[in-house]
C-alpha cells in the first residue's frame, strides 16, 4: 500500500499539464518498472477515463490502484496522484503572487512543454504498436486522430463509435469464417 | 457554510466534467459566477498556474480554487470532493469489466476501443505541440502563423525527439531527467522570449 502511495505520489509529482502528459511517466513507472499493468490495459484505463466522468489522471489511477490493491488500494492510488497538487499549489497560492508571470517560471516552462511534446509523441508511437494490429484498427486510429483533432467533438463520440465498431467487425469476421 | 457548499460544488464539477481537466474550466467559471467565491481573471490566473506546476491540471484547479475560498482546508476538501465521483465510477466499472474481460463482445469493444484511444492521445499531443511551438492559433493566414513561431521550442524538440529515439543510454533514461534538462534550458536561454 506504501509503494501505491509513493508511486502515485512520484507519478503526480512528474506530470506537468494534464492528463495526457501522464502517459510516458505511467508507461515508465506502472508499466516498465512495476509491471502493475500491461501497454493494452494502460490504454484501456485511458479510454473508459476519458468517457467518464472526472479528471483523466485520476480516473487512470484509480483503476490501476483497484487492479493491484483492491478498493483500499483504488483509493490510495488516488490519494497518492493529487497529493504532490494539494501541497504544491497551497504553497504557491498562498506565498507566491503573480506565480505564472514570473520570467524565470514562463521560461521554464516553455522549455518543459517542448519536452512535454516530445514524451508524448514517443508515448504514441509505443501505444500505436500495441493497439493497431491489422488493418481495421489502422482505420480506426487514423479517422479518430484526424477527426478529433479537426473537429471538436466530445472524446464520448469516438470512443462510443469505435466500440460499436470493434464489435461490427469481430461480428463480421466471425461470421465469414 | 462554505464547506459544505465547497464539497457539493466540486463533486458535481468531478460527477459532469467529462473528458479530462479542460472539461472542468467551464464548471469552475460556473462556481465563481454563481457563489462569488473568485472572480473570472482569478479563474485565469488559476488556469495559467495549475498548468506551469507539477501536477494533474484538474486537480490542481480545484486545489487553488479551494484554497482561494476556504483556505488549507477548502484546498483539501475541494479536491477530495472533485475526485470521489471519479473513484465510485470506475470502481462500479472495474467490477463489471472483471465480471466481462473474458466476454467476446468486450473483446471486440476493446478492440475498437483501443486504436481509438490512442488517435484522440495522438490528437491532445498535436495540440500541446501547436500550442508549445507557435504563439499564434492558425487563423487562416498562414504566414503570420508560421512567423509566430518559437524557433527555440522547436529546436529544443527535435534534439530530444533524436535524444530519447536514437541515442543507445539516454533512451533509457527516466522523463523526468528529459523534463528537468528542458526547464533548465528554458530558462538559460529566455524560452518565453
Amino acid at each position: 500500500m506504501l509503494e501505491l502511495f509513493i508511486t502515485f505520489f512520484k507519478v503526480g509529482i512528474m506530470t506537468f499539464g494534464g492528463g495526457y502528459a501522464m502517459l510516458p511517466i505511467l508507461q515508465r513507472e506502472i508499466v516498465d518498472n512495476k509491471g502493475w499493468a500491461t501497454e493494452e490495459e494502460l490504454l484501456d484505463y485511458f479510454a473508459i477515463g476519458q468517457c467518464t466522468p472526472g479528471v483523466i489522471a485520476v480516473n487512470t489511477s484509480t483503476f490501476i490502484g483497484r487492479k493491484n490493491g483492491g478498493i483500499i488500494g483504488a483509493i490510495v492510488a488516488t490519494l497518492g496522484v493529487v497529493a504532490p497538487s494539494i501541497i504544491i499549489i497551497t504553497i504557491i497560492a498562498g506565498l507566491i503572487q503573480n506565480f505564472a508571470d514570473l520570467p524565470v517560471v514562463k521560461n521554464a516552462f516553455s522549455g518543459i512543454r517542448a519536452c512535454v511534446c516530445v514524451l508524448i509523441l514517443n508515448a504514441t508511437v509505443k501505444l500505436v504498436k500495441s493497439a493497431v494490429v491489422d488493418g481495421w484498427t489502422a482505420a480506426i486510429f487514423a479517422l479518430t486522430a484526424v477527426l478529433s483533432f479537426a473537429v471538436d467533438v466530445s472524446p464520448i463520440v469516438f470512443v462510443m463509435a469505435a466500440l460499436i465498431l470493434g464489435i461490427l467487425i469481430k461480428t463480421l469476421e466471425s461470421k465469414r469464417i | 457554510m462554505i464547506y459544505l457548499n465547497l464539497c457539493i460544488e466540486f463533486f458535481k464539477t468531478g460527477l459532469f466534467a467529462i473528458g479530462g481537466g479542460l472539461a472542468t474550466i467551464p464548471f469552475l467559471a460556473e462556481i465563481g459566477r454563481s457563489t462569488g467565491w473568485f472572480t473570472q481573471a482569478d479563474l485565469a490566473d488559476m488556469i495559467a498556474v495549475s498548468e506551469s506546476t507539477p501536477g494533474p491540471m484538474g486537480v490542481n484547479m480545484a486545489t487553488y480554487v479551494g484554497f482561494t475560498s476556504a483556505g488549507v482546508p477548502g484546498a483539501i476538501l475541494a479536491t477530495l470532493s472533485l475526485v470521489a465521483p471519479s473513484i465510485i465510477v470506475i470502481l462500479i466499472v472495474y467490477q463489471f469489466l472483471s465480471a466481462f474481460k473474458d466476454n467476446k463482445t468486450v473483446q471486440a469493444a476493446f478492440y475498437g476501443i483501443r486504436p481509438a484511444s490512442v488517435g484522440l492521445i495522438a490528437s491532445a499531443g498535436l495540440g500541446v505541440m501547436m500550442l508549445a511551438m507557435f504563439t499564434s492559433e492558425f487563423n487562416g493566414d498562414l504566414t503570420a502563423f508560421l512567423g509566430s513561431a518559437n524557433v527555440k521550442v522547436i529546436v529544443l524538440a527535435a534534439i530530444l525527439f533524436v535524444i530519447t529515439n536514437f541515442v543507445p543510454k539516454a533512451k533509457d533514461l527516466h522523463p523526468i531527467v528529459f523534463i528537468g534538462i528542458s526547464a533548465v534550458i528554458g530558462i538559460v536561454f529566455h524560452f518565453a522570449g
